[in-house]
């Protein structure tokens, strides 16, 4: 690993506070039992009592359900309950609501419709029993076609998956447009070059290492529910229940435990959380429901499955004019969607890129077809993983086209400086960015000149080398209340802080960690505001009796939103305790001056208080300022004023076998631009990850069906994710161009790395394969795929 | 969590105790050795039998690579990572160490051995194709002796083998000819995948350098890992050569039977049969040269 400092050329920070955030590169607190295997996830809960569920699953992925025959399985000496989608219809939970509005089966009642689907559970004393006893219930199909297909999807002959929707005759889900079609078909008319290509996101896991679960404990006797899941929006699922279930929040409890990764897959509620309560509720016993493996893969949220056409226009010297693109959206069975109400399409809007154009316009069309529901999840910044793909291949398409370097068309094109606040042609307002010394960093750390003349001198040997460039802009951190809900729920953050007599605190918040080091981050944050050591600081997260309420962790949104209302909460209880430092030191709070951890009156640093001492005061004897109350705490909710916009620059390089056409990332540089940087080991773990995913994605990560809608990727021998054998030692550089509006300048980070590195990692094998013609193809480039474009035939994946 | 169906388990001590007790059961019964492939097909409920009996106590017994004039014995137990290790097996057949540096990855080289891997009788298993090249054969131990099979009839389909309900195979044989060498070349999606195509060859040459002997073995091109006769036949009595090596790869594309899967497309994997013969016959006999790792 290797680590460059930034240039240096901002440094400036919004706070008064001149220095980067303190404590920087701390070890993270929550390592010592992560590393000994001491994590508590949800499948390590014992409760006395506690009863196993196992879900029976649709073989087929379209077809009618004829009969459900349980008796047998009722016999059974361990099965303590076995429960169909028709008993749920009589209870009205045979369906939910998802979270963009359509309904989803918690088991089906009338028609199956993807591999996978939940169509009954049975309850039994152990797991062993109750996945026996799945083999125990007969259920009788009359096997329908099944919609595989996306392009073929809205064919007037296509079979109509979505029957239970009144009046539905058809497998639309819904259109989308953003930007000015007029406006770009101007544009594109007075452009010297037009470049189109058709580029697939095929459909991809996040594959968490923890699959999904939950153990739902209804206590009859106060009639309270409490469900330990793993989920990375407690809150937001606490209310949805409530609603569901017709109980108040006060009698639902949400715990989300330690979490073995989420990248989105935890956003979703699934029907085995709905079934592990009925579960609890019926037996009146702790049931614990854990998917294993193949569950998870088949049936949990996906990610992507974008079939695009991207257009480019631009005149002959290389300056882009405009962007236009056609979208076709896999949904699959049910719009499971998880993003803000207003955005069916996620953050797609943002495929305009980092780059200053014209006009832009993108059509997109919706549909279901017989594949398990989902749609934004793994690592995407809703949807941004697949517009920043779109625009990162349609601009090198372009260098193709026009014969110019990758690099030299993006710099050209970049939003400059004094352009920021930018406002896009699709009304994206980027915050700020300084893009071209993040582009010049990345280049220099890459030795992006030497690179070109050795690919010259093999390309001459017949060597196969490829250098990739990729630049993103990412729009993270909902969101502004007044434009993002999800299913009316407003998108900001509550955050308390309690400073205890002795000066340690307690900082509770409504994010939860699945990984990211929110123990440690947090801590550092209310740590810099008020001069108590990260150490004596308790990051209390994940349970919705302990948190204030919140939206939760996805899409990059926790430094951006939590992160903010963290450091001004501390602020606030800084402000109080400036109050009782002026009488402590009696003197008017305008004499009082703060550094870090202690108020000194002007002039005279020896008379001085630190926090610690105020601390007591404020729960001590003696007299307070007027109008002053004992204690030492504040809570407040944030509402963001705009999302953050992280850039970034990745250059790739790639050498590839001529005899297997098997590809090897040789190198990897990515130089990204968070703001102000918290705790940089963090930041740069979380971008080794996000380099991971990414080449796990351009080469060898798809859920494939076949034609009869049998998920093929149903293991992880069959859904591949890369280990470190295929990834090369990461090379990672900084700049820092602070966020205008958040408290200590802080942009997200968590997905850059994973929506920036399938482009460059692709956009160097394309920039390989230049010697064969070949001007794009398709993920994931396996060597077969990668064979087949050498022959001059690259074949979408789909 | 996937939890296999119930079964009953029996640890045993010597092969005679393993063979007794598969006389006994019949086919409810199977023998699970590292239980890397077994296990997990169980705990997805592909595979689903009444018994499981554990040789693992046999590794005492069934685990050694012995080296004897002309020959060399392999014991079924005898575990990946002791193939691996094997200075004495690299040396007279680096075809398994070239092997065995591709075989999915430590944690189940510790635990896998060469009898299962042979006993899964998998298209795309590696160490078969070693097999296959190197022309071993087979102990089968039944309750009335033994009896010795060779590489082309262990094998007899996919996941089928000569092993009966009460046999157990106990040793592999591999016969060590002068002026030989060997080589492994697979090509995977990603370390630990099974093979796209994977070759392995083996070459022996006569006292003037013309080649006596060359064996080719593909694996994941076929229902079983296949010897390529047609290629055995081109080559002798002929001089290596890079031409030579190019007929044998098109010998191997001809005669190979794979299927478009996830992996890849026939005519690809076509091409690396053809492909990777080349390479490792040309490695093969560079090593008889002292060419070459």
């Amino acid at each position: 690993m290797t680590t460059v400092a930034g240039n240096g050329h901002r440094t400036a920070f919004v706070d008064n506070d001149q220095k980067p955030c303190g404590h920087g590169r701390m070890l993270r607190k929550e390592d010592p039992r992560f590393v000994r295997g001491k994590g508590r996830y949800v499948d390590d809960l014992q409760l006395p009592g506690m009863l196993h569920l196992a879900v029976l699953r649709s073989p087929l992925a379209h077809a009618r359900i004829v009969s459900v025959d349980t008796t047998l399985a009722e016999a059974h000496p361990k099965v303590r309950l076995v429960v169909t989608g028709a008993m749920l219809a009589e209870k009205g939970l045979a369906w939910m609501p998802t979270l963009s509005n359509d309904v989803q089966a918690v088991l089906a009642t009338d028609k199956v419709r993807f591999q996978g689907q939940e169509v009954a559970f049975v309850v039994a004393e152990d797991r062993y029993a109750a996945r026996d006893a799945l083999e125990l219930i007969d259920v009788e199909y009359e096997a329908l076609d099944p919609v595989i297909d996306v392009r073929t999807a809205l064919s007037p002959d296509a079979p109509v998956i979505r029957d239970d929707l009144e009046g539905k005759a058809d497998n639309h889900c819904f259109d989308w447009e953003t930007g000015d079609a007029a406006e770009t078909d101007a544009a594109f008319a007075r452009a010297d070059v037009v470049v189109s290509e058709d580029i697939v996101y095929p459909r991809v896991h996040p594959a968490p290492m923890e699959t999904c679960g939950a153990v739902a404990d209804y206590d009859a006797v106060d009639g309270k529910l409490t469900l330990w899941s793993t989920t990375q929006a407690p809150h937001a699922h606490r209310t949805l229940y409530a609603i569901v279930a017709g109980l108040p929040e006060h009698k639902i409890r949400v715990v989300s435990p330690d979490i073995g990764g989420g990248f989105g897959n935890k956003v979703p509620i699934y029907p085995g959380y709905v079934c592990a309560i009925v579960g609890s509720l019926l037996t009146g016993k702790p049931v614990k429901w854990m998917e294993d493996r193949a569950e998870n893969l088949i049936s949990t949220g996906f990610a992507r499955d974008y079939v695009m056409r991207g257009e480019i226009a631009a005149t002959r010297d290389g300056k882009i004019l405009a962007v236009r693109t056609n979208v076709l959206a896999d949904h699959g069975a049910f719009n499971g969607t998880a993003a803000p109400v207003k955005y069916p399409a996620g953050f797609f809007g943002v495929f305009t890129g980092s780059y200053d154009l014209q006009a832009a316009y993108c059509k997109m069309t919706a549909v279901y077809t017989n594949k398990a529901p989902g749609g934004v999840a793994y690592a995407c910044s809703f949807r941004i993983t697949e517009a920043v793909y779109l625009v990162e291949r349609i601009v090198d398409c372009l260098a193709y086209q026009l014969g110019t370097d990758p690099v030299e068309l993006r710099m050209k094109n970049f939003i400059r400086p004094e352009q920021f606040p930018y406002r896009t042609k699709t009304g994206w307002v980027y915050d700020s960015g300084d893009y071209a010394p993040t582009m010049e960093l990345a280049k220099r750390l890459a030795g992006y000149d030497a690179l070109r003349a050795e690919q010259a001198e093999k390309r001459a040997r017949g060597e196969i080398m490829g250098i990739g460039v990729s630049f993103f802009t990412e729009a993270v951190g909902a969101g502004p209340r007044k434009d993002m809900d999800i299913l009316g729920l407003g998108m900001a953050d509550g955050c308390e802080l309690r400073v205890h007599p002795t000066g340690k605190a307690v900082v509770r918040l409504s994010v939860q960690t699945q990984g990211q080091g929110h123990e440690t981050t947090f801590a550092q944050i209310v740590a810099e505001e008020l001069g108590i050591p990260p150490q004596d600081i308790e990051v209390v997260h994940g349970d919705t009796d302990q948190t204030p309420f919140g939206l939760g962790t996805y899409g990059s949104r926790s430094t951006p939103v939590s992160g903010a209302a963290a450091a001004l909460v501390a602020r606030k209880v800084r402000d109080k305790a400036r109050l009782i430092a002026s009488s402590m030191l009696e003197v008017s709070v305008a004499d009082l001056e703060w550094e870090k951890g202690s108020f000194h009156v002007a002039g005279d640093p020896k008379a001085s208080v630190t926090i610690q001492d105020i601390a007591m005061r404020a729960h001590g004897a003696g007299d307070l300022p007027e109008g002053v109350e004992g204690g030492l705490e504040a809570q407040i909710c944030y509402n963001p004023e705009n999302l953050t916009y992280p850039h970034g620059a990745y250059i790739c390089v790639v050498d590839i076998d001529p005899g297997t056409a098997k590809v090897t990332v040789r190198r990897f540089v990515a130089v990204d631009d968070c703001g102000t940087r918290i705790n940089p080991m963090i930041i740069e773990g979380q971008v080794h990850g996000g380099l991971t995913d990414g080449v796990g994605m351009a080469l060898m990560e798809m859920i494939a069906f076949d034609e009869d809608g049998n998920c093929l990727s149903g293991s992880l021998m069959d859904y591949l994710i890369p280990t470190a054998l295929e990834v090369p030692d990461w090379e990672t550089g900084f700049t820092v161009t602070p966020s205008p509006h958040h408290p200590i300048g802080a942009k997200g980070v968590g997905e850059s790395a994973t929506v920036g590195s399938p482009p460059a990692i692709v956009n160097a094998v394309v920039d390989a394969l230049k010697p064969f013609g070949i001007r794009h193809a398709d993920m994931p480039l396996t060597p077969s795929r990668v064979w087949e474009a050498m022959q001059g035939r690259p074949a979408p994946p789909i | 969590m996937q939890v296999p169906a119930p079964f009953e388990y029996q640890r045993v001590h010597s092969v005679g105790e393993a063979i007794s007790l598969l006389d006994r059961l019949g086919d409810t019964a199977r023998l699970v050795a590292g239980g890397h492939s077994l296990i997990p097909m169980m705990k997805l409920r592909l595979a689903n039998f009444e018994y499981l009996i554990d040789i693992n106590e046999l590794h005492d017994e069934l685990g050694y690579v012995r080296v004897e004039p002309g020959l060399i014995r392999i014991g079924a137990m005898t575990r990946h990572r002791e193939l691996l290790e094997s200075g004495e097996l690299a040396a007279a057949f680096p075809v398994f160490r070239d092997a065995e540096r591709v075989i999915a990855d430590p944690v189940v080289r510790n635990r896998g051995t060469l009898g299962g891997s042979l006993c899964q009788a998998d298209p795309s298993e590696d160490l078969s194709a070693v097999c296959t090249t190197l022309d071993a054969s087979c102990v089968i131990q039944g309750v009335d002796g033994e009896r010795v099979v060779s590489m082309e009839d262990f094998h007899q389909g996919p996941y089928e083998t000569a092993v009966g309900d009460a046999e157990m195979l106990t040793e592999v044989r591999f016969p060590v000819r002068p002026r030989g060498s060997s080589a492994y070349e697979k090509v995977e999606r990603r370390a630990g995948d099974w093979a796209v195509v994977s070759a392995g060859a083996a070459v022996w040459l006569d006292e003037d350098g013309l080649i006596a002997d060359a064996r080719v073995g593909l694996a994941a091109v076929g229902p079983n890992t296949a010897g390529i006769p047609g290629i055995t036949q081109a080559l002798r009595g002929q001089w290596p050569a890079q031409e030579l090596y190019s007929r044998a790869g098109d010998i191997a594309a001809e005669a190979c039977s794979p299927v478009t899967d996830r992996r890849g497309s026939a005519e690809y994997k076509r091409h690396l049969a053809r492909e990777l013969t080349v390479r490792v016959l040309r490695r093969a006999v560079a090593r008889i040269n002292g060419q070459g790792a």
